[in-house]
Parts: C-alpha cells; sequence; structure tokens
C-alpha cells in the first residue's frame, strides 16, 4: 500500500471525470448510478483494446466485488474486451497467469497482485515486454513495475472512521472507544490503526481502550469481538476495520444483548450498508474501501490503450497513481452509496 | 462388529472381554502408559497427564482470575469461554479418534467450511432448521466417506488423502460461495445462539460439546469399537491378523471425523449465524494441538478424549484470558506455542518417570 500516494493522489483522482470516481469522492453530490455517465472519461467508441486482469482467488466478499466491478466497466466499452485469468493467491501461479497474458500480447495489464511485493518482477517484466501495467490495490515494491497504480487509502479509511466517532463523541467527556482491526500480518492493517489513532489524536476527551484483531472471517469477527464485549462492560464507540467481521461483530454484539455504542465498519459491504439504512442496529456507519477501484482501473487501462489523456483534466497522459477516497456512508448518504455495496 | 468370542480364539490383541481393558498386546507392555495389569489406561482415572493437564488449566484460572478478577471469573465469561471452545471441541473429539487410530485428518477445517456453506446455501428458508442441520451432518458425512474410502480401500496415506481432501472442499466452498458470505436468517437457527435458549445457564452449543465428549468417551473406552480403534493405531497388522476388518474400522473412523465436522459446522452456523469459505480456518491444526497435548500419541495406539477436551479448554482459556488483558494476536500465538512445547515437554517427563 503507497504511503507516498494519499494525500496528492486524492487531488488527482478528484479531479477525473468519472462518473464511479465522482460518486466516490464527493458524498454531497447526488448520484443515482455508482458509474453514471455524465462527464465520462469518453466513451465514444476508439481504437480496440484488449485489457488482460490478473488479480488473486476472490476468497472474500471485497475481492469478488473488484472482480465484478472489472467486468461490468469492461462491458460498458464496446471497443474493450477483457482477459481475465483465473485468480490464485499462489504467486507462482500469478505469475504463470501473467506471463500467459504477456505472450497472447494483450494492449494494457490490470494486475492486483496476490502479494504486491512477490509479483514486481511480473510487474516488471510486462514493462519490459512494452505492455503498460495497471496495478490495483496492493502496489509493486519497484514503480517501474507499474504504468499508474490504483488503489485505495487504508490509512484514510482509519483517519475518517477516527474523525466520524470523534465529531459523535466530541462532547462526551472520558469516552473510550475500542478497535476490532483487520489481520496484523497485513500492512493495511497497520495503516488504518494508524489514522485511527491519529485522528483520535484530535479529540482528547476520547481514548482507545482496547483492540483485538480478527481475521476478516465472520467467524473470527464473532469470537474477538465476543471476547472484547466480555473484557469491556462499557464503551462509547467501535471501530471495526471490516464488514465480513462485521457480520459476525455484529451477531456477538447481538447475543450478548449489548447496545449504547456507536460502531463504525469498514469496506463498504452491502450487508452493513442494509443494517446502516434500517437504523435498528448500533452499526451507525461504514468508511469505504470502495471495490469500484476496479472500474477505475479498467477507464485508465482503455485510455492507456487508446493512447489518451483523460477528459476533464489537465494534461496529455493519465496520472501515475490514483487513490480513491474513502467516504464515510451513514444514514444521511446511504441511497446513493448502497448501489456499490458488495455481498 | 464381530464378537469378541471369536478373537478370543484366536488370541488376537482383543482378546480380553468386552468390559475389561483394552491392552493392545502388539506393543510393548511398558509403553502402555500406567500398563500395570488390567487397568484401563485412558479414561477417568486421574493419572499424572491428566492432573498435570488439570493443574495447567487451574494455574491458568488463577491467572486469570488474579489479572482481571471482575471478569474473568464472571459467569458470562465463562459461558463464553466454553461455548468459544465448544465448537472446535466437537472436531477435536473426532480428531482424537482419528489419530488413536494411527491416522490423521487434515480435512476438517475445509470439511467444516464447506459444510457450513453448503447449509446456508441449499437449505435456507424453504428447509428450515432442520434442513440446515441435516446438510451440515450429511456434506460431513460424505467427506468423511471419501476420506474413509481412500485411505481404507485406496490404501492411500492419510495425510495425503485429507490433504487432498482439504483442498478440494475448500475450493468446492469457495465455488459455492463465490467469495461471499452466506447470511443466516433464520430466527430458529439463530435463537439457538442467544441468551433466551440458554438452560439453566448452559448454552446450547456447551451442551451438544458435552454430549459429544461424553459419548466419545464411552465409544473409545467402552466398547468394542473404542478397543479396535485403539488396536489398529497400535499395530494394525497384528489386529488385523487377529480377524478384525481394520479397512473397516479406518472407514468408520474417517466418517466419524466427518459427522463431528458436521455437527461442528452446524454449531458454527448458529454462532456466526453465516456462513462462509474461510469457516474452520487452521481447525486441523488446533485440533491435532489439543489431542497432543492432551496426551494422545500421534503415533496412534493411544488416546484420550479428556486429555483433549482439557487441551481445547486450555487454549480457549489462554485466549480468553489474553483478550481481557487487551494482549494482541502476535503475543497469543507466541504463547500457544509455548504452552504446546510445555505441555508435551511435561509429559514426556511424565511418561518417562511412569515408565522408568
Amino acid at each position: 500500500m503507497p504511503e507516498t500516494s494519499r494525500r496528492g493522489l486524492l487531488f488527482g483522482t478528484a479531479a477525473i471525470g468519472a462518473g464511479a470516481l465522482l460518486t466516490a469522492c464527493t458524498s454531497n453530490e447526488k448520484k443515482d448510478e455508482p458509474a453514471a455517465n455524465e462527464q465520462p472519461v469518453d466513451d465514444k467508441p476508439g481504437k480496440a483494446v484488449t485489457i488482460g486482469f490478473a488479480g488473486p482467488q476472490a476468497d472474500h466478499g471485497w475481492l469478488a466485488a473488484i472482480n465484478a466491478n472489472a467486468r461490468a466497466q469492461a462491458k460498458k466499452y464496446s471497443d474493450v474486451t477483457l482477459d481475465i485469468t483465473e485468480g490464485s493467491n499462489d504467486t507462482a501461479a500469478q505469475i504463470g497467469q501473467i506471463d500467459s497474458l504477456i505472450n497472447k500480447k494483450v494492449d494494457v495489464l490490470v494486475i492486483l497482485p496476490a502479494d504486491g511485493k512477490a509479483l514486481t518482477q511480473a510487474g516488471l517484466k510486462a514493462m519490459r515486454a512494452g505492455i503498460p501495467v495497471i496495478n490495483l490495490d496492493r502496489i509493486f515494491a519497484d514503480p517501474q513495475a507499474f504504468r499508474c497504480y490504483v488503489g485505495g487509502d487504508n490509512y484514510g479509511m482509519g483517519v475518517n472512521a477516527g474523525k466520524y466517532i470523534g465529531e459523535k463523541l466530541k462532547d462526551k467527556p472520558n469516552a473510550t472507544v475500542i478497535e476490532l482491526s483487520g489481520p496484523d500480518s497485513l500492512e493495511l492493517t497497520k495503516q488504518r490503526t494508524q489514522g485511527f489513532d491519529d485522528a483520535l489524536k484530535n479529540y482528547p476527551n476520547i481514548k482507545k481502550v482496547a483492540r483485538q484483531a480478527a481475521d476478516f472471517t465472520v467467524e473470527s469477527g464473532q469470537a474477538k469481538m465476543a471476547q472484547l464485549l466480555q473484557a469491556q462492560s462499557k464503551f462509547d464507540a467501535l471501530w471495526n476495520h471490516d464488514d465480513d467481521q462485521g457480520v459476525g461483530a455484529l451477531r456477538a454484539i447481538d447475543q450478548a444483548g449489548r447496545d449504547g455504542f456507536l460502531m463504525v465498519g469498514g469496506a463498504g459491504a452491502k450487508s452493513a450498508m442494509d443494517a446502516i439504512k434500517a437504523d435498528n442496529s448500533v452499526l451507525k456507519a461504514t468508511v469505504l474501501y470502495p471495490p469500484i477501484m476496479a472500474s477505475t482501473a479498467i477507464d485508465l487501462a482503455r485510455a492507456l490503450g487508446q493512447g489518451k489523456g483523460v477528459s476533464g483534466m489537465a494534461g496529455l497522459e493519465i496520472p501515475a497513481q490514483v487513490t480513491l477516497f474513502s467516504a464515510v456512508v451513514d444514514k444521511d448518504n446511504v441511497d446513493e452509496y448502497l448501489p456499490q455495496g458488495f455481498s | 462388529m464381530k464378537q469378541p468370542a471369536s478373537e478370543a480364539q484366536q488370541g488376537g490383541p482383543d482378546a480380553a472381554p468386552a468390559d475389561a481393558a483394552p491392552v493392545p498386546l502388539t506393543k510393548p507392555a511398558g509403553r502402555t502408559p500406567g500398563g500395570s495389569g488390567g487397568r484401563p489406561p485412558l479414561g477417568l482415572r486421574l493419572d499424572f497427564r491428566t492432573l498435570s493437564l488439570l493443574g495447567v488449566l487451574a494455574a491458568l484460572i488463577v491467572v486469570g482470575g488474579i489479572t482481571k478478577p471482575d471478569q474473568f471469573l464472571d459467569t458470562s465469561n465463562l459461558q463464553l469461554v466454553l461455548t468459544q471452545a465448544s465448537i472446535i471441541g466437537v472436531v477435536t473429539v473426532g480428531m482424537t479418534f482419528v489419530i488413536t487410530s494411527g491416522g490423521i485428518d487434515l480435512s476438517v477445517g475445509a470439511i467444516v467450511a464447506l459444510a457450513s456453506v453448503w447449509a446456508t446455501t441449499l437449505a435456507t428458508q424453504e428447509y428450515g432448521f432442520a434442513g440446515i442441520l441435516f446438510t451440515a451432518i450429511i456434506v460431513g458425512l460424505a467427506c468423511g466417506l471419501v476420506n474413509g474410502v481412500l485411505i481404507a480401500y485406496g490404501g492411500m496415506a492419510p495425510f495425503i488423502a485429507t490433504l487432498a481432501i482439504m483442498a478440494s472442499a475448500r475450493g468446492l466452498a469457495l465455488q459455492i460461495t463465490d467469495g461471499n458470505t452466506q447470511v443466516v436468517t433464520l430466527e430458529s437457527v439463530l435463537d439457538l445462539g442467544s441468551r433466551d435458549s440458554y438452560i439453566l445457564g448452559v448454552p446450547p452449543l456447551v451442551i451438544i460439546f458435552a454430549a459429544v465428549t461424553v459419548i466419545g468417551w464411552l465409544l473409545l473406552n467402552r466398547t468394542t469399537f473404542g478397543r479396535r480403534t485403539v488396536a489398529v493405531g497400535g499395530n494394525a497388522e497384528a489386529t488385523r491378523l487377529a480377524g478384525i476388518d481394520v479397512r473397516r474400522q479406518r472407514l468408520y473412523l474417517y466418517l466419524l471425523s466427518g459427522l463431528c465436522c458436521g455437527i461442528a459446522a452446524f454449531m458454527l452456523i448458529v454462532l456466526s449465524g453465516s456462513g462462509q469459505n474461510t469457516n474452520g480456518n487452521l481447525y486441523e491444526l488446533d485440533a491435532i494441538a489439543a489431542a497432543i497435548i492432551g496426551g494422545t500419541l500421534l503415533s496412534g495406539g493411544r488416546g484420550t478424549i479428556v486429555g483433549s477436551v482439557l487441551g481445547v479448554l486450555i487454549f480457549t482459556t489462554i485466549t480468553n484470558i489474553f483478550a481481557l488483558n487487551n494482549l494482541q494476536s502476535d503475543v497469543q500465538q507466541i504463547a500457544k506455542g509455548a504452552i504446546i512445547v510445555a505441555a508435551v515437554l511435561v509429559q514426556r517427563r511424565t511418561a518417562r518417570n511412569g515408565e522408568g
């Protein structure tokens, strides 16, 4: 995950006119569809482009949504052919898949590596073969391995979750929050936690009193949340890094018969958005890590393949990095984001 | 099953009457723990091994009571620890039988995943509670059957066969769900996990765990089936020569493990209210670890249900104490490893002293 890209690229993102992006960036603007073509990148049919797509095994709702978004976006363009390889979490297997896409001489490659560092060489190889690479979500170790990086903002997720909770609790003296994080083995978990802690520093009346790491699974979410509830007889807010494990966390909260606190989720699953809309549980908001970044990657891959810039943006070329905004979805704006919620 | 009388005539290892001790004659007498005469080496008799496990558990309870007196000794915490132990506990009971017979089942976690997603996908509203329960159990049994046939009749090594099933079952679970979480909305299933359904303060999942434990104990210690399991693990060839159908016995054992996985899958659906292809992640390692620190021999020939259950409770209690003290997962994993090493070292010492 990019440390460098965060701030500067929010600007770049905002400037891109794609409707899909706009929806993610500007929470106050009304949009019906996540990819409404009000201000298209340039959707007039152009030169035919074949985009190769190599992603990891979709063993999680978010990754399944990435694949679905990539397919849907590619289908919008009559000039785009999408060549998707079978997902694998095995580094060697994914390298082989990228090799096969290089051999097929696709015009542009979109790669969401199972492990960014481990797949760097595969990215370099494609670039050397003259195929521009769009690196999605998990960043390669070498900037030469990609032409453009498209990803989400994990640090920003933490910041926005912290800000949201902070604003809700800022008038409450001695407020306490707890955190149910993702797996500690992942860099993105550290970034989310760091962002959260940094944001809470702005609210001296709020103290984080406990944190447990779950594994992005329902089962672990239930188990770890049950423990947290046992350990903390009272607290004011909970930030849960992931809506999939949030299904389990909500179940544990329900089983323990607990309420009287505010819960904020992460990632943007449909089940979470439904619960926010229904407003009948402690879950009041979720911070996006939007899978529509796959649609963005397809848009940019197409522009690359056709040798175009992006309309609405100064410059002849597409940007080097695009980082999507981690918007907070709560009851007030959930209807706008619901179509983006993944199951 | 063959009647013990015919075995007695052949003078096989299972020659003793049904209610006597399972003494695998084919093993050196000295290796039988507490092998003094016909006393059962396993069971309720509190041998040094069981006592040392109880000691570890007691020490943990003291640590928990000292560090978090208000929370740890609370009734709701006791309910939580037992509930969290119950699912992996049921899997461990099945695993104990398989390991006692000299086998291994690496596919338990994957079977739990497959059974839970199949049950939550196919048997939802229309099929109701029974649909979910029976689908989970039938899928568990079916996976156990495949394991058993491959190992008993296909001659595959248990490690390889169950490894293959582990991969296939996970793949199938992923295919069924497409990576999505199957959320259960059926009230009758969800209610079983709620506080209202506790019976005299005991959660239904804990009652299932207790029932499986008691049945498992009886089956291993008080039946021909149990004695044959021990005999197969002690010396399969001698057991075969004694006229026991070793292959059929092995088939039954993997079926039993699959059944336990099916039950565990149902319990997991109740607890988490969903089915996910990641369910049961690393259950195989947790179950093997619990059985081994409980005193079941990885090489087979000796198994103890009581020890396995104590092993599970020790792990769950550690996790609970760490969470109450807000220690992070890295510390938890290190401690878990240390406990496994310590428990096995203590047991080796006591075993050697006992055999002295």
